[in-house]
C-alpha cells in the first residue's frame, strides 16, 4: 500500500471537519501516511439520486483524475463509498479504489483493534447503503467491540433507514419525519448516550431529530471513537 | 393515446400530499406496523431455509430476462398452443380494449366471479363492467372486503392489509354479511356462505394470470384460499387477463418461480392452490376459455433498457413489506394499484405521461435505502430504476427553481476554489445557532428544521485545517 488519500466527502469537509481529522489521526496513529488533496469536492450523490445525472458524471469525472494513482481513497461514508464504486463506473468514470474506513481497516489494513479508548455507552446504527450497497457487515461492529471502556449495545431494528434519503428529507419530509421518529425510539430505548456511525449524513439526521427533542444522545462518528485514546480522549467538537 | 390509464386513481395527490394525510391515521399506522412485521420476519425464516436462494433469484432473472429479449416469438408460440387447445386469445392495446373484449365476451350474464387479479384492476375492469350493467363478485377474502367496504386495495398480494378484524367485521355487518365476531374463523365463515352462492350461481369467471407456459399454452394462477379454483373450476365460460410479459418459455423455468413466488410473498414453502389449464376439456371445467393479452404500457416500458427490468416483476409484494415508507404510509397513497417500491417505478412507466404529477412524484417516494431490491425474488434493481426514472421527470420537466439551485451547486462543486468560498460563505450560518443547534433555517432549509435541528458549521472547514497542518 503505497500512496493512501483521504476523501473527506463534502458534507464532513463543510460540517463535521471533527471526523476527517480524526480519520487522519487514526491512520497516522495505525504508521499509515494519508494525503488529501485539496482538489477534491463531491462525489454527486445528490446530483445523481434526485435525477441529475449528468451533473453527476461531470462530478464523477473529476473524482476520478483527483484520486488518479492512489493505491486506496479512504472514505468515512458509506454511501459516499458506494457512490464512488458502484455508481461512476456507470458515468463511465470508475477505476479509483474506494474504501469505507470500516472495510480500509478491516479488509486492507487486518485490524480490529485499533488500539481505542471510548469509555461510553455507545449504539450503532448501520447506515443503508453501507449495509445494502457496500455490504460491510459487521466490521464496524467488530471495531467497536475491540474498543476499551466501550459498553456497546444493540440497536433495535437496527437495519431499518432512518428516513434521510439526501432530497427524500425534504421533497417527502412528513414520510421521513416518521421514519426518524422510529429510528429515535429504538435509540432511545437502548438507554445509550452516543449514537455512532459510519456516515455523518444519517447521523445529522437522527441526531437532528434527538438534539430538536432534547433526548441527552448525541451523535459521534465511528471514525472518532476509533481515534480517540486514553492519552487523548474525544472532546465535543467546538463550533 | 387519449384516454387515461386507470392504472392510477383518477383524482389521487401527489405521493408527499397524499402520505401526509395517511401518516395522521394512526389505527392505519398500527395495522401496517403489526402486518408488515409479521410478514417480513416470516418471509426471511421461509428464504433463509434454501441454501441455493440466491441461485434461484439469479435464475429467476435470467429466465425473465431471456422471455423479456424474446417477447413476440414467445407470444406467437403462447398464442398458438392456446389456440390448438381450444382456446380463443385476444390482443388488448390498452385498458379500453381489453374492458371491450371482456364486456362482449360476457354477453347478457348480469353477475361475474372473479379470481383476485392486478391485471384486472389495473385496467378498472369492475368499474367498465358495472357501466355495461354488470357486477363483478370478487372471491378473493381480502379483495371482498375491499369491494364490500367501498375502497381501494393498499398492498398487491393482501389488498386489505389496512384493515384490522374489527373493521372487517363492521365491513361485513353493514353489507348484510352476519358474522358471529370478529375471529379470523368467523369473518371467513360469513364470507364463505356468502361466496358459495355465487359460485354456484355464476356462469362466467373472470381471473388474471401468474403465469403462462409458451410451450404447452397452460395457464398458471396461485392462491391461497381455494376461492380462485372454485372460479377456475365452476363457471362456463372463463375469461382470463393477462400481462404480455406473465410468459415463461418451458415448465422447467416455472418450477423456479413456483419456489421463487410463495416463500417471498406468503412465506410459504409451498403455494397452498396452484391453478393449471390448458384450453378446455370437454366435461371437465369451463366449455369456453379466453386468454386476453394485454399491453397497456408494457411494450413502451420494454423499450427502456434500464426500467424494463420492471417487468420480471412477479407481484409477490416482498418489496411491500420491507418498505419502510411503505410501513408508514400505506399503499393508497400511491394513488395506484401497483403500490410500494415496485409500483413507484412501475405505475409511472405504464402510464408513460411525463407530465402527470401524480405519477412522477411516485420515484421520489423512496429514501432508497434498498432493502426492496435485497429481497427482490427476480433481483429487480429498484433504486436503479428510482434514480433512472427521477431522470427523466428532470428532464421532462426543464427549468425549476430546483433545476436551477442543482445547476448551481454543480457548478460551485465544479472547481475546488468557487467550492472553498461557498463553505466560508455557508459558514457564516454559524450565526444562526443557539446552544450548538440551528433550530430555524430559512428558505427551503425550513423544511429540513420543521422536525430536525442542523448542525451549526464550524469556523474552519477539514480543508482549512489540512492547509494549516500538513499543507
Amino acid at each position: 500500500m503505497e500512496r493512501i488519500a483521504l476523501f473527506a466527502t463534502c458534507l464532513t469537509d463543510t460540517l463535521y471537519p471533527a471526523t476527517a481529522r480524526a480519520v487522519v489521526r487514526l491512520l497516522e496513529r495505525l504508521g499509515r501516511a494519508v494525503e488529501f488533496p485539496l482538489d477534491q469536492t463531491c462525489c454527486g450523490q445528490m446530483h445523481f439520486n434526485t435525477g441529475y445525472a449528468a451533473h453527476a458524471e461531470g462530478l464523477a469525472r473529476s473524482f476520478a483524475s483527483v484520486f488518479a494513482g492512489y493505491d486506496a481513497v479512504v472514505t468515512p461514508s458509506g454511501s459516499c463509498a458506494g457512490m464512488a464504486r458502484e455508481v461512476h463506473p456507470k458515468l463511465g468514470a470508475g477505476g479509483v479504489p474506494v474504501y469505507e474506513l470500516s472495510e480500509f481497516l478491516v479488509d486492507v489494513l487486518g485490524v480490529t483493534d485499533v488500539g481505542a479508548y471510548f469509555p461510553h455507552r455507545v449504539t450503532y446504527h448501520p447506515t443503508c447503503h453501507s449495509l445494502r450497497v457496500l455490504g460491510v457487515g459487521d466490521k464496524p461492529l467488530a471495531l467497536l467491540r475491540a474498543v476499551r471502556g466501550l459498553e456497546l449495545v444493540e440497536l433495535p431494528l437496527a437495519e431499518s433507514c432512518c428516513g434521510f434519503g439526501g432530497t427524500f428529507a425534504l421533497k417527502n419530509a412528513d414520510t421521513s419525519t416518521a421514519m426518524l421518529a422510529d429510528k429515535m425510539r429504538c435509540v432511545l430505548d437502548t438507554g445509550a448516550e452516543v449514537l455512532t456511525s459510519g456516515d455523518n449524513s444519517c447521523l445529522m439526521h437522527i441526531g437532528g431529530g434527538l438534539s430538536r427533542l432534547r433526548a441527552g444522545v448525541r451523535p459521534v462518528h465511528l471514525a472518532e471513537i476509533l481515534a480517540s485514546t486514553e492519552e487523548d480522549p474525544w472532546a465535543p467538537a467546538t463550533r | 393515446m387519449g384516454t387515461r390509464n386507470p392504472v392510477t386513481w383518477l383524482g389521487s395527490p401527489a405521493f408527499p400530499e397524499a402520505a401526509r394525510t395517511a401518516l395522521a391515521d394512526t389505527q392505519l399506522r398500527r395495522n401496517l406496523r403489526n402486518a408488515t412485521t409479521t410478514i417480513r420476519g416470516r418471509r426471511a425464516a421461509a428464504v433463509a431455509e434454501l441454501p441455493d436462494w440466491e441461485r434461484l433469484r439469479r435464475a429467476g432473472e435470467a429466465i425473465k430476462d431471456r422471455v423479456l429479449a424474446e417477447l413476440d416469438t414467445h407470444l406467437e408460440r403462447l398464442e398458438a398452443a392456446v389456440t390448438a387447445r381450444g382456446g380463443v386469445v385476444h390482443w388488448a392495446r390498452d385498458a379500453a380494449e381489453a374492458n371491450e373484449i371482456v364486456l362482449r365476451l360476457v354477453g347478457d350474464e348480469r353477475e361475474v366471479v372473479k379470481v383476485k387479479s392486478m391485471a384486472t384492476a389495473e385496467i378498472g375492469l369492475n368499474e367498465a363492467l358495472a357501466a355495461g350493467g354488470v357486477r363483478a363478485v370478487e372471491t378473493d377474502l381480502a379483495e371482498l372486503i375491499v369491494q364490500l367496504g367501498d375502497d381501494r386495495p393498499s398492498h398487491i398480494l393482501v389488498p386489505a392489509i389496512h384493515r384490522n378484524r374489527a373493521e372487517i367485521r363492521e365491513i361485513f355487518r353493514r353489507s348484510g354479511l352476519a358474522a358471529t365476531g370478529d375471529a379470523p374463523r368467523e369473518l371467513a365463515e360469513a364470507a364463505r356462505a356468502h361466496l358459495r352462492e355465487k359460485f354456484l350461481s355464476c356462469k362466467v369467471a373472470i381471473s388474471g394470470a401468474n403465469f403462462a407456459v409458451a410451450d404447452t399454452g397452460s395457464v398458471v394462477v396461485l392462491e391461497s384460499e381455494g376461492n380462485g379454483r372454485m372460479c377456475l373450476t365452476l363457471p362456463e365460460k372463463l375469461i382470463t387477463v393477462m400481462g404480455i410479459e406473465k410468459l415463461v418459455p418451458t415448465w422447467q423455468d416455472l418450477e423456479v418461480f413456483l419456489q421463487l413466488l410463495p416463500r417471498s410473498s406468503t412465506a410459504e414453502r409451498m403455494n397452498p392452490y396452484t391453478s393449471v389449464w390448458t384450453g378446455v376439456t370437454p366435461g371437465d371445467g369451463p366449455a369456453e376459455f379466453h386468454l386476453v393479452l394485454l399491453d397497456n404500457g408494457r411494450t413502451a416500458t420494454l423499450a427502456d433498457p434500464t426500467g424494463r427490468q420492471a417487468l420480471r416483476c412477479i407481484r409477490c409484494s416482498a418489496c411491500l413489506n420491507v418498505c419502510p415508507v411503505y410501513e408508514r404510509t400505506g399503499g393508497k397513497s400511491y394513488g395506484s394499484v401497483y403500490p410500494g417500491p415496485i409500483g413507484a417505478i412501475l405505475t409511472p412507466q405504464l402510464v408513460d405521461d411525463p407530465h402527470d404529477a401524480q405519477a412522477a412524484s411516485l420515484p421520489y417516494a423512496s429514501s432508497l435505502c434498498g432493502a426492496c431490491f435485497e429481497v427482490c425474488p427476480v433481483r429487480i434493481d429498484i433504486p436503479e430504476v428510482l434514480t433512472h426514472l427521477r431522470a427523466r421527470v428532470v428532464s421532462a420537466r426543464g427549468r425549476t427553481a430546483e433545476s436551477v439551485a442543482m445547476a448551481a451547486a454543480a457548478w460551485v462543486f465544479g472547481d475546488p476554489a468557487r467550492y472553498e468560498r461557498a463553505q466560508r460563505l455557508g459558514s457564516l450560518a454559524r450565526f444562526l445557532g443557539r446552544d450548538g443547534r440551528i433550530s430555524r433555517l430559512p428558505g427551503p432549509g425550513a423544511v429540513w428544521t420543521a422536525s430536525r435541528d442542523a448542525p451549526v458549521p464550524p469556523r474552519e472547514s477539514f480543508r482549512e485545517w489540512w492547509r494549516r497542518n500538513r499543507g
